[in-house]
């Protein structure tokens, strides 16, 4: 996500990139980042809690008003839980990787129905 | 407790999966910088998300360097998003897809007045391409298209 970062921003946008894993977007090294260290899956927060997805964002986008330097990075002050016992799991196995496949997946068969019935290969907001 | 380290391990679960070694971009020169031209109660926002996002109705992302993108109206009902993804447990993002694409907070912040308004699209993708050059000459320049177009004033950028 940093390459399209550094793309955009050549390109005169302003971009903020949201990490979990802060290592990785230390190495690509985008204009503005903004680290939750949560577990992956959840950038923007935790599920069904608006008012804390909220907070995280309002936190995240001020960097876009505060920050001066190329490269920095703030460090966002929510934790995911007291004990952190995510992590023991994280620093065990890493993300959840499975195998790549090459043709869609769904999320269920009611969708690849729909797809299929009405997102031909032309259909520009179906692919792009 | 640190936050974790992912290069490592990553690297490691392909080299069981007997992938080729995956070659980490690292950038040591000072990013580009495009500084912000007014407040953010007055800017438009984009967005782009590789969190496998999409909506029922269109194609799904395969996992295998899939650099296609959709677009998601950003007046869409966020019931109907759907999450694919080879590199992170779905479920919460599956109950919830603000976790990885934060439209109903994003929409909130505007009603607010935080921000001045939202593009008229987001864009999802799947990420986890392998070639970085990719990457940089093939999606990334297209998503910049699509920002410009979209008359944008900044971009919040979403990965897993």
């Amino acid at each position: 996500m940093g390459l399209v970062a550094r793309h955009a921003e050549t390109a005169g946008i302003p971009t903020l990139c949201m990490t979990s894993a802060r290592d990785i977007t230390r190495a690509v090294n985008p204009p503005r980042a903004a680290f939750l260290d949560f577990p992956l899956g959840h950038t923007t927060g935790k599920p069904h809690e608006p008012d804390l997805q909220r907070r995280i964002l309002v936190e995240a986008l001020s960097s876009f008003e505060t920050m001066t330097s190329p490269g920095s990075m703030k460090e966002l002050p929510f934790r995911w839980s007291e004990d952190e016992e995510w992590k023991a799991k994280a620093f065990a196995e890493g993300d959840d990787r499975v195998p790549r496949h090459d043709t869609p997946q769904y999320q269920s068969g009611e969708d690849r129905r729909r797809a299929e019935e009405g997102g031909s290969p032309s259909c520009p907001v179906c692919r792009s | 407790m640190g936050p974790v380290d992912y290069i490592p391990r990553i690297r490691d679960n392909y080299a069981r999966l007997g992938y080729k070694t995956y070659n980490w971009v690292v950038n040591a020169d000072t990013p580009p910088w495009a500084p912000l031209r007014k407040p953010l109660s007055q800017c438009r926002l984009g967005v782009a998300a590789s969190g496998g996002i999409y909506v029922a109705g269109q194609v799904a992302f395969h996992y295998k360097d899939d650099t296609s993108f959709r677009e998601i109206p950003t007046d869409v009902d966020t019931k109907e998003l759907r999450a694919t993804h080879f590199a992170y447990d779905l479920s919460d993002a599956r109950t919830d897809p603000n976790v990885v694409f934060p439209i109903d907070t994003l929409r909130r912040l505007v009603r607010e007045g935080f921000l001045g308004g939202l593009a008229s699209r987001f864009h999802t993708f799947m990420g986890g391409i392998y070639s970085s050059r990719r990457v940089s000459e093939d999606l990334a320049p297209r998503l910049t298209a699509r920002f410009l177009e979209d008359g944008v004033d900044a971009v919040l950028l979403v990965p897993v």
